[in-house]
């Protein structure tokens, strides 16, 4: 959606270093230290995966790593909590589809 | 084996002041949590809190925090964040993996749990849409990670989580379109309830959300009226214009580690649903593991951190820590606080379901 630059509590949003990622292939600056969540959400992506059977969309729901809605496939693994996982610089992101592929012949 | 005195899992509001407790009594202390930073769910709260003085009343959530880290750091508590402790065994056995790769088991003396509690869904079609999410969620994201989850924001329920959100999604910038409320009634404390409505929201009493609309995300809401029996009144529907649903409907302990070591359970249906039973030196029916905080049963985190200085005290008091004039000394001053917050139109009612639980059979 947006960012919250300024906060009448809160104050101004402190600088920080920008690091950027990669969201189903596209670069994405994202603020060094924070959750992966954070950034897709700034950004406005709509949603982080698609269920299993119905292909349904999911993003995040309690945002404290509790519920497991949020997961993405994160430098190749799957099922990564993208609420309680800070970027990285050239993190891989992408959309997970159903449970994810772990790579090897026992993931189809 | 490696062995601490007190490990006290968790470092929200209870576990951090159960540690500070312990530590002060001189008892070796191990806080663990899973997330990267400690303080649980403080540092979003940016209100100021209730209470008398001595409860910090009037400062905000946030600023406690700082000063229980500061605190915590000047008694050189031994803290392992990243660390997730995923069972309890022969009662005194905590099983933990730190940093997602390195699993380990440590003797505990004694074990304060002070793992929390999760929020409560409300289910109604199309509420796993992207857009309908917990009301402390939404909180999360405004005042830890500074990205608003939505600009046309609709609130479920008004208790004082629903009501405390809704006007920090206003300070954040957001549009709060409704609050709506299935009882007849408003659920949250007048003062935070009065801003909200200061800031021209409409409260819907005796409402529900009938459905979240949207393809990929919430793209509206239908709102309906309720009857006496609290089903939906046809012809009463409408529809709201928003991105964001918040769900303010309650917590629930998260008791897995006590449940998975054998505590005694007792069912409270005002503080939450099942809880450890335990007596108000805060120890469980098992006698080396102690509780405090939304655990054993949801209150405020002024509530859990005295209840924090209960369980840390009691555990250190066990292991011979405190001479008797100092021990209850504490416990008296504890006890008169906890009292304090448990008074008046809101708190009697936890009172009489805190009490309700010690009187429950220990099993």
């Amino acid at each position: 959606m947006q960012r919250i630059l300024e906060h009448p509590i809160l104050g101004p949003l402190p600088e920080e270093e920008k690091v950027t990622i990669y969201v189903d292939g596209e670069p994405v600056e994202a603020r060094k230290g924070e959750m992966i969540a954070a950034t897709l959400m700034a950004t406005g992506k709509p949603y982080f995966r698609k269920t299993v059977k119905r292909h349904e969309p999911r993003s995040i729901f309690c945002g404290i790593g509790r519920c497991t809605d949020c997961v993405m496939t994160v430098n190749g693994i799957p099922n990564v909590r993208t609420c309680v996982t800070a970027v990285e610089d050239g993190m891989v992101i992408e959309t997970q589809m159903g449970f994810g592929d772990w790579g090897g012949n026992d993931s189809k | 084996m490696m062995e601490r005195d007190i490990v006290v899992i968790g470092s929200g509001p209870a576990g951090l002041c159960a540690a500070i407790e312990a530590a002060e009594a001189g008892a070796k202390v191990l806080l663990v949590d899973e997330n990267a930073k400690p303080g649980g769910q403080l540092f979003k709260q940016i209100h100021k809190f209730f209470g008398s003085r001595e409860h910090s009343a009037g400062v905000r959530g946030i600023d406690i925090g700082t000063l229980l880290l500061k605190k915590a750091e000047d008694l050189n508590i031994e803290v392992w964040l990243n660390t997730e402790a995923c069972g309890i065994f022969d009662q005194d056995k905590v099983w933990v993996v730190r940093d997602k790769s390195k699993s380990m088991t440590i003797h505990a003396k004694r074990i304060i749990l002070a793992t929390g509690a999760n929020e409560n869904v409300v289910n109604f079609p199309g509420w796993t849409l992207p857009g309908v999410m917990g009301a402390g969620a939404a909180q999360t994201m405004i005042n830890i990670h500074r990205v608003l989850p939505g600009k046309k924001i609709l609130m479920i329920g008004s208790g004082n989580v629903g009501v405390i959100v809704s006007y920090q999604l206003l300070q954040a910038g957001a549009e709060v379109k409704a609050v709506v409320e299935a009882a007849p009634q408003l659920g949250g404390y007048g003062v935070h309830t009065a801003k909200v409505r200061r800031a021209g929201v409409p409260f819907y009493t005796g409402h529900t959300v009938l459905e979240a609309r949207g393809t990929d995300h919430v793209e509206s809401a239908v709102i309906v009226q309720l009857d006496a029996s609290w089903k939906p009144i046809a012809g009463t529907e409408f529809e709201l214009d928003v991105d964001t649903i918040c769900i303010a409907a309650g917590l629930t302990p998260a008791v897995e580690l006590a449940f998975g070591a054998g505590c005694r359970s007792v069912n409270s249906p005002v503080l939450g649903g099942l809880v450890p039973w335990h007596d108000q030196r805060m120890c469980t029916s098992i006698p080396s593991i102690y509780i405090a905080g939304d655990v054993s049963g949801v209150e405020e985190a002024s509530t859990a951190m005295e209840e924090g200085r209960m369980a840390g005290l009691s555990a250190a008091d066990s292991l011979g820590y405190l001479e008797e004039s100092r021990y209850k000394a504490r416990f008296e001053a504890i006890n008169h606080n906890l009292l304090a917050l448990r008074s008046g139109m809101f708190g009697q009612k936890r009172r009489d379901a805190k009490e309700a639980i010690m009187a429950a059979s220990k099993g």
